[in-house]
């Protein structure tokens, strides 16, 4: 009992607003520099290393009194194919969704060919995600793919 | 086609493709149509190159069009530290269309979207060089009179090479069974094979040329480039496996040419130049016409 009541403390509910649950642990930074969070001035609560029944550890960011477009939060499924959006109203949950890889995506990813205009001039970098689970994504520029392995967000 | 930009082969649709083809036959038959006579081309080098650049310009002036332009960044604004974008945007106001190499990997692709002229992708680093893909294509056709149901064997160096990667890619449209010689190191990219397995065509790759030679339709040779290898041994050993002489043609279908997008270095010897399967000189030759075709169409000309 003891143990529910401190754990309402650290993930303790909002009244209206976006929670994104079942981040990869290590993402939660990523998430809110995809999503510009550093930027918005809504009140963020964010969280780490929480347990999680399916993933063990987890992270959580919630945003009060926002929603996201479809096209701007499933930008994060390229970092957290696994995410939850649960948007709350008056303290109920509103709708509960999974991500969908978006076909294509603008200025998120950097092209991890150093010889590509995208990192030479000021072009804003454009990718059509070919596979967004185990990610390729095929520069509209310089036609190579980025990976996982060679992914690095701006 | 109409000031549609070229930029990658799979920019035009292979009906596309057949139109250019037609067109640079008439070009072929009949070399002086001075229909772009008033129009300006900017041919813009920012990398060197002989063989591309003057067969583009001489198309250009067998039409009839003027052609402005620089070989080199060195004498430019470029050099005054002025952004790509903007050289292109100054240059598209004085022209009617541009033409351009760079080396720099999508180059094109972003001129094309800051001009409001159409670009020619002319080469843009390790990318892309369509031309030089219809080029092949209309010198496939040339000899073999169709383009359906070939044996291309691909040799040499397939994962840099982008001549062979766009080729490789307007093939796949037209049911060719693909044989691919190459080192190891060297084999073709799997991006590029998706293309082949997405039409479901049949493809076989080989270490040893001599065993891709007998089923070819066209045999395409490629250089291998020294900076490609980090070991300078293996670059040496390498090279010496993939040259194409005159005593491995004894077996070789009697249409089957062989062709190079040139300079060649040595793996075509000499000894294969007067052989009846040599045609990689007609096939710069092409260069002009099918250049004429294109630059014709998207000045919607012809």
């Amino acid at each position: 009992m003891e143990n529910n009541n401190r754990k309402e403390l650290v993930v303790s509910a909002i009244k209206s607003g976006t929670v994104i649950d079942h981040i990869p642990n290590d993402m939660v930074s990523t998430v809110i520099k995809i999503l510009n969070l550093y930027e918005v001035t809504n009140e963020i609560v964010f969280g780490a290393n929480l347990d999680s029944k399916k993933y063990g550890k987890k992270g959580l960011i919630k945003v009060k009194d926002k929603k996201f477009e479809s096209s701007e939060i499933n930008k994060i499924s390229l970092v957290a194919p696994s995410a939850t959006i649960i948007e709350i109203e008056d303290y109920r949950v509103a709708r509960k969704f999974k991500v969908d890889v978006p076909k294509k995506i603008s200025g998120i990813v950097k092209c991890f060919n150093p010889k590509c205009i995208t990192n030479v001039e000021n072009a804003k970098t454009k990718f059509d995600v070919l596979d967004g689970e185990d990610l390729k994504l095929l520069c509209h520029y310089c036609e190579k793919i980025t990976k996982k392995g060679t992914v690095e967000f701006l | 086609m109409k000031n549609r930009s070229l930029i990658s082969i799979s920019d035009y649709s292979k009906e596309e493709y057949l139109q250019i083809l037609e067109l640079a036959k008439e070009f072929e038959e009949n070399p002086v149509q001075k229909i772009a006579d008033g129009r300006v081309i900017a041919s813009l080098f920012f990398e060197p190159s002989t063989r591309t650049m003057l067969s583009f310009e001489s198309a250009a002036n067998r039409l009839g069009a003027r052609v402005i332009g620089f070989s080199g960044a060195s004498n430019t604004s470029v050099a005054k530290g002025e952004s790509f974008a903007d050289t292109i945007k100054t240059v598209a106001n004085y022209s009617d269309l541009i033409i351009m190499r760079h080396p720099v990997e999508g180059s094109s692709r972003y001129a094309s979207e800051v001009s409001h002229v159409p670009v020619i992708n002319a080469g843009d680093g390790a990318n892309q060089h369509p031309t030089q893909c219809l080029l092949d294509l209309y010198t496939i056709m040339q000899t073999q009179g169709t383009l359906d149901n070939l044996h291309i064997t691909l040799v040499g160096d397939l994962k840099f090479g982008r001549t062979v990667h766009s080729l490789v890619q307007a093939m796949c449209h037209f049911n060719t069974t693909f044989h691919l010689v190459s080192p190891d190191e060297l084999k073709l990219p799997s991006a590029v094979k998706l293309h082949i397995k997405e039409k479901n065509l049949n493809y076989y790759q080989y270490t040893q040329m001599p065993d891709a030679l007998q089923q070819a339709d066209i045999v395409y040779m490629t250089r291998i480039q020294r900076e490609r290898f980090q070991d300078p041994l293996e670059y040496e050993r390498v090279k010496n496996s993939y040259v194409l002489n005159k005593a491995l043609l004894v077996d070789v279908k009697p249409n089957m040419k062989v062709l190079h997008p040139l300079p060649r270095v040595n793996e075509i010897s000499t000894d294969v130049d007067d052989t009846p399967q040599a045609y990689y000189f007609k096939q710069a030759l092409n260069g002009v016409f099918v250049r004429q075709a294109i630059i014709s169409k998207i000045l919607g000309l012809k």
